[in-house]
């Protein structure tokens, strides 16, 4: 408290009297020296609230700094020579600042980012750069550098701080040159690494830039800290510099190896947040050919990215379908992302212009893998073949060969081939769907049993069946009336008292 | 046919309605050619009916202004007038009743007018009897008079008296009896009418005491005949009946043959009506009942009285126990009889008469747990349990009876020893007696009670507490018992959820706990249900929960969880073979099953890349979990042999050498062999179960180190293998359901039924019945209004004919008038003519 309160005074007397200006470097002290968190905090408060009134004030020394003993030592005014010595007090201060966003404790962080923050808005109002000629930019790029720089730390998560830091995003010119600084950060950061992955620091990096909400419009961008006169001249104000921007930085930050984890976050991302804010969405051709080509999850998420590359900027995409095809293995049932995966492939297949050999092997081989898939998964899936059906009646084959040779002794698929054509899907039949009308679950029965009948020409909307999960299934199956219980008939004598119980067999009740 | 037509028509219609017969007319009109209207076709058209070509305008005509002023005619000239005439005569105008059947309903109805005005003084009163419309008594009489003129009129003309005043003409019997007895008294002096009366009121006393005698007499007979009969019944059923009907051959003088076969069949023994069984309400009713004053008799122990008042029983007769000649040769049961409070009979639980499956368990529990507890206990349970034998006997069937009869003899023995040992003091039995269960219970209404109640005592009490509970409070019994019981299942099923997921679970316990589970749930399926989704879905909305949280969920469900220990292991295998248990009837097929399946045997290899097969979700083909079923070490393999796996494993591995590890991961691998031999069994028939099966195939021929496991497990190995590789591979195209054939389009003419010509055929039969409708009731209403118009212009005719005729009436009168004025007139000329000329 005594602390608090001496602090209280300096602040007094710096801002009461130019005399009493020297008393700066007790606040300063305290800032820099290794004091206690609760001095800590109070001093930076002191700070702020000294700088901000002596900016607003304009008591600070505007334009390119000179060297603080030489304009000491200079013939110039008094008022020259205290704002020139106080604006090098306040550089010392944003340095002290910045190293404290590496403080231990968060609430020095988040108060040490608050205000530098503080500052940022304030020099966007009062700036310090001096308008030389038109084009002359007043942000204070450099501070916001600074802040980026303590944002992205290399060795910690710091993803509490990014998301405190998030609300000045809201800010145009903030955001534009948050971008820019990010840009120049990973490119720093990175040459020094030398490609070699650094997990945290590109993970507070993602975790920045991917909620940043890019405008649409021109007319969106309102909202802006900094007032100058020749604001319609500047390239801030200009959404397509502000594209161009952001494709930058995500094409710096994509150009470097991402861990796994992170690869598959951006590509989830990527179709919805990244693309269409980019002047050049074909300049993400190469990264998305190339996690298109790892395979597992991360090819699965591609697609999406790819679908979007395709469809609107005319990529053409060799071999796409045999690609495709190949992504097909007994997890695509199981992962996370089963619902945009097969979104995609019913669009990728809703062509009708697709050859029916192509369409067939798609078919059995996804019917193939439906025997180790979980049931809300078959229900998805067997609608999805039926639609498959609908759009392409010469596949109805596999369904109904009413001359097919009788008593083959082999399925003619062939399971393991990766090129569809070869497939022999055409001559098979789809057993697997005959197999899963005894699966356990009525629904799924039910569902497969469709595939007995001729199809009706409308087809099935399968969007909301995508998102199934197990949870709804049991729910929906535990909330039905149940008109007549089903019970045990058999007389029961304990927990594995029947006859050729199978428990009895191979446990015991200790 | 022109206007001379027409009019020669009415002028011969007019006289034929006249007349009267009209089919003469028509007949007569027919054959005139004049009279006949031919219309005339302009188009022969095929197949047309036509039902107008030949018309009789006349007679049609004519037909109609008959029917007119019969009806109509009539209403108009009566339309002032109020009276109205109602021939009330009982269905005159009904034809459908025939005249004999409507005399008769004529007559009851007359009689029944009468009936509620008899004289109710005049009690003998009865309606004069008729025959053809005269009086039965007016003919007797004139019989009398005959009769009176042979024999004496005098008695005739009296008894003709008699008889009216007294009973109304009766029946000639009554005076035949008056003629023959009475005669001579009748003879020397008239009697008054006050002597007749009271000698008959003597006789009729007479003749009803006479009656009754008789037939006490014959009551009598017949009793003593029964008890005759009684008593060498028993002889009859034991002794060939031939020699007892020798016996009675011997007794009785000349017995007919037919009467020997008629009495043989009228004494032979029926099938007398059994105990009827008991309906299930009335057997709980009993049960409480029982309960009830068990629970009585226990406190009243409690207290110190003493049952020395109890008096000792007399034989026991069960209820069973027909007179039926079928008698035990020799009955070593003990007969229930209390000796110092204590019953010597030992005997079985009452749950046996109930379950007799679980007959067996219980009571060889109950053995032990009698020969554990101390004396008096042993005592007192005996006493409850002879109690319940004693209604037990009642309801159980002869073979259970036997079946306890035996166990008891075991039992005996035991007892007898007991006996000896088992005089014991009064203050003693008291504290049994608080010690013992209660009798009755009242259902807990919240689970602490329900858990407070069974806190404390052993597995059979508890079993015991629960029956009790449901047996006092049997849904039969009062209303709100049901819901009560209903409530009692989710309580237990709470309990033995808090018992399994307790450190140590007590499996013994849920085990028997189970059984009244069953039962319940039995009774009331509905409310189980509720109750066990109840649980299931809190069950799956916690794990959504701590999946939503944690990405992963502790317990392994065979699809959501990753597998990371051993226990994941055995809980996952499991619950495949529940899954197994359930589809065993069914076989319905279980992706996950197989799938859990191929994922034990992967994590069962040592690691490599796996090849030509692909473990799904809980596994992961790579990542650090795998080997987890992996045994290396030669001893354990060697030493190892085949034990069932606790199923405390599950929550608490308690095995910590390295050997009882490797052991149990032996023993779920063998498990595991062995499911997919059953799996492979239960799905044998799918169309794709070589699909299904493949990467198991893979995996076992290739992959497993066979060579290294035991013989044991080479057993299990080789017989999953060849379960799964002697399956005949046989595919048959897939062919659709037929779907019903659209017909093709024909040139054959289409036969479409005609209905009305000249209409457009709707295409439905609806649409057909609707136009055709409608037709009829445009056809009707255009005839209705011609017809009113008709009747408009007949009124109009008649009126005007009324008019005319009036018109023409005061004419006359005027003209008569005129006349006799002008022959006044003329006559007073011709008088003063006179007088003039006078």
């Amino acid at each position: 408290m005594a602390r608090a309160a001496e602090l209280a005074a300096c602040l007094e007397a710096v801002l009461g009297s130019r005399g009493n200006a020297n008393r700066v470097f007790q606040i300063l002290e305290l800032l820099a020296g290794q004091e206690e968190e609760e001095d800590v905090l109070c001093a930076t408060r002191t700070c702020s609230r000294l700088f901000g009134a002596l900016l607003e004030r304009r008591e600070l020394f505007v334009g390119p700094l000179p060297a603080e003993e030489a304009s000491l030592a200079g013939p110039c005014s008094a008022e020259h020579k205290y704002k020139v010595w106080m604006r090098h007090r306040y550089k010392d201060c944003l340095g002290c600042l910045a190293e404290l966003m590496g403080h231990d404790a968060f609430r020095v962080k988040e108060l040490s980012l608050c205000t530098l923050m503080k500052f940022v808005e304030l020099e966007a109002q009062y700036p310090l750069i001096k308008i030389e000629w038109k084009g002359t930019l007043t942000f204070p790029r450099e501070l916001v550098k600074v802040v980026v720089d303590g944002l992205l730390p290399l060795h910690e998560d710091a993803s509490l701080l990014i998301s405190r830091f998030q609300e000045y995003m809201e800010y145009d010119d903030v955001r534009y040159f948050v971008i820019k600084a990010v840009t120049e950060s990973i490119g720093q950061v990175m040459q020094k690494t030398k490609e070699r992955p650094l997990p945290f620091y590109q993970q507070n990096v993602f975790s920045l830039i991917s909620p940043i909400n890019m405008p649409n419009k021109e007319s969106d961008m309102v909202k802006f800290m900094m007032k100058q006169d020749n604001w319609e001249e500047l390239k801030v104000s200009k959404l397509q510099a502000h594209k161009q921007a952001f494709e930058k930085m995500w094409l710096s930050f994509l150009k470097h190896k991402l861990p796994t984890a992170l690869y598959k976050k951006v590509l989830v991302i990527l179709h919805d947040s990244i693309l269409p804010y980019m002047n050049e969405p074909t300049l993400m051709i190469d990264f998305l050919t190339v996690a298109y080509g790892i395979g597992g999850a991360i090819s699965l998420l591609a697609l999406n990215g790819l679908f979007i590359l395709i469809h609107q900027h005319n990529l053409e995409y060799p071999d796409f379908y045999k690609k495709l095809y190949s992504l097909l293995d007994p997890s695509v049932y199981h992962v996370k992302y089963r619902a945009r995966f097969f979104h995609l492939v019913d669009l990728f297949l809703s062509s009708s212009h697709l050859p029916a050999y192509l369409v067939a092997a798609f078919i059995k081989r996804l019917s193939r893998l439906a025997l180790t898939a979980p049931p809300e998964a078959l229900l998805m899936v067997i609608p999805f073949l039926c639609n498959l059906f609908r759009r392409h009646p010469a596949c109805r084959v596999l369904v109904h060969r009413p001359d097919g040779p009788e008593g083959m002794s082999e399925d003619p698929y062939i399971m393991e081939e990766e090129e569809p054509s070869k497939s022999r899907a055409l001559e098979s039949s789809l057993w697997e769907i005959q197999s899963l009308q005894n699966h356990y679950h009525p629904d799924v029965a039910k569902a497969a049993a469709v595939l007995n009948q001729s199809l009706s020409e409308i087809e099935d909307d399968i969007s909301g069946l995508l998102e199934l999960s197990a949870y709804e299934l049991f729910d929906k199956e535990v909330k039905k009336k149940a008109a007549d219980v089903p019970l045990e008939f058999e007389q029961i004598r304990g927990l594995f008292g029947k006859k050729n119980d199978i428990f009895a067999e191979h446990f015991t009740l200790d | 046919m022109g206007k001379a037509g027409k009019r020669k028509v009415r002028q011969a219609s007019a006289p034929s309605a006249a007349r009267g017969p009209v089919k003469s007319a028509v007949a007569a009109v027919r054959s005139n050619p004049f009279e006949v209207k031919v219309n005339r076709q302009k188009f022969n058209i095929l197949g047309r009916k036509t039902k107008n070509d030949v018309g009789l305008p006349g007679v049609s005509r004519s037909k109609a202004i008959r029917k007119r002023t019969q009806t109509l005619l009539k209403e108009y000239k009566e339309r002032e007038k109020a009276n109205v005439f109602k021939d009330k005569r009982f269905g005159e105008y009904n034809t459908k009743i025939s005249p004999e059947e409507k005399m008769i309903r004529r007559f009851a109805l007359e009689r029944q007018q009468s009936y509620g005005k008899k004289n109710i003084y005049n009690l003998n009163e009865d309606e004069e009897l008729t025959h053809y419309g005269q009086s039965l008594a007016e003919i007797e009489k004139l019989n009398d008079i005959v009769d009176s003129d042979s024999d004496s009129e005098e008695r005739g003309a009296l008894s003709a008296e008699l008889t009216a005043a007294h009973f109304g003409g009766g029946g000639g019997l009554l005076r035949k009896k008056a003629s023959s007895g009475q005669q001579d008294e009748e003879e020397e002096k008239p009697k008054s009418r006050k002597e007749l009366i009271e000698e008959m009121i003597a006789k009729s006393k007479q003749e009803k005491q006479e009656r009754q005698t008789r037939r006490e007499s014959a009551l009598e007979l017949t009793e003593k005949l029964d008890n005759d009969w009684k008593e060498i019944q028993t002889l009859i059923a034991r002794k060939a009946p031939k020699s007892e009907r020798k016996d009675k051959e011997a007794e009785k003088p000349k017995p007919d043959e037919y009467d020997m076969i008629v009495r043989e069949l009228g004494f032979e023994m029926k099938a007398k009506p059994s105990e009827r069984m008991k309906t299930e309400e009335e057997l709980a009713k009993e049960e409480q009942a029982r309960l009830q004053k068990l629970e009585a008799d226990r406190l009243r122990r409690m207290r110190g009285i003493d049952e020395e008042t109890n008096k000792k029983k007399p034989s026991h007769v069960s209820a069973d126990d027909l007179a039926d000649g079928f008698i035990l040769d020799k009955d070593d049961r003990r007969l229930l009889s209390y000796k110092d409070g204590k019953i010597d009979i030992e005997n079985e639980e009452e749950e046996e008469k109930d379950k007799e499956e679980e007959e067996e368990e219980v009571g060889e529990e109950e053995d032990n747990e009698n020969e554990e507890e101390s004396e008096e206990e042993t005592a007192n349970e005996d006493e409850e349990d002879s109690a319940a034998d004693t209604h037990s006997d009642l309801e159980s069937d002869l073979e259970s009876e036997e079946e306890a009869a035996g166990n008891k003899e075991q039992k005996k023995e035991k007892t007898n020893e007991n006996e000896s040992q088992n005089v014991e003091k009064l203050d003693q039995k008291m504290e049994a007696a608080k010690s013992e269960l209660p009798y009755t219970f009242a259902v807990p209404e919240s689970y602490e009670t329900f858990k407070s109640l069974l806190a404390g005592r052993t597995i059979e009490q508890q079993l015991i507490i629960l029956e009790r509970i449901q047996k006092c409070n049997h849904p039969s019994l009062a209303v709100g018992n049901k819901a009560k019981l209903e409530k009692l299942f989710g309580f237990l099923l709470e309990y033995i959820g808090e018992l399994a997921t307790l450190d140590l679970p007590e499996l013994r316990t849920i085990d028997k706990l189970v059984l009244p589970l069953y039962n319940l749930c039995q009774m009331f399926p509905e409310a189980a249900s509720d109750s066990i989704k109840f649980i299931l879905r809190d069950a799956a909305h916690d794990m959504e929960e701590v999946i939503e949280v944690k990405g992963r969920a502790t317990f392994p469900g065979l699809d959501t969880c990753r597998i990371t220990t051993l226990q994941d292991v055995i809980k996952g295998l499991f619950i495949c073979c529940l899954f197994l248990e359930y589809v065993s009837l069914s076989r319905r097929f279980v992706p996950e099953l197989i799938n859990f399946l191929l994922g034990v045997l992967h994590i069962s290899l040592p690691k490599k890349q796996a090849q030509g097969y692909t473990v799904v979700h809980p596994f992961t083909p790579v990542g650090k979990n795998l080997e987890l079923l992996l045994v290396c070490d030669k001893e354990d393999l060697e030493s190892w042999q085949k034990k069932n796996l606790p199923l405390s494993i599950v929550t608490r591995l308690n095995e910590t050498s390295r050997t009882e590890m490797n052991h149990t991961r032996l023993s779920c691998l063998a498990l595991c062999f062995d499911l997919i031999k059953k799996s492979a069994a239960l799905y044998e028939s799918l169309p794709s179960f070589h699909e299904i099966m493949h990467p198991i195939r893979i995996l076992l021929a290739q992959h497993v180190p066979v060579n290294e496991y035991p013989e044991k497990m080479k057993e299990w190995y080789h017989s999953a293998l060849k379960e799964l590789e002697n399956k005949v591979k046989h595919y048959t195209p897939l062919i659709c359901e037929k779907k019903k054939p659209v017909p093709l389009k024909q040139y054959t003419p289409k036969i479409v039924k005609v209905l009305e010509f000249g209409r457009k055929q709707a295409s439905s039969k609806k649409e057909q019945e609707r136009k055709q409708l409608i037709q009829r009731h445009k056809r009707e209403l255009k005839g209705a209004i011609r017809e009113i118009r008709k009747d408009n212009q007949f009124l109009a005719r008649m009126q005007l004919s009324e008019i005319m005729e009036r018109d023409s009436a005061r004419k006359r009168k005027v003209k008569e008038l005129l006349g006799s004025l002008a022959t006044q007139e003329g006559e007073w000329k011709a008088l003063k003519r006179k007088k003039g000329k006078n």
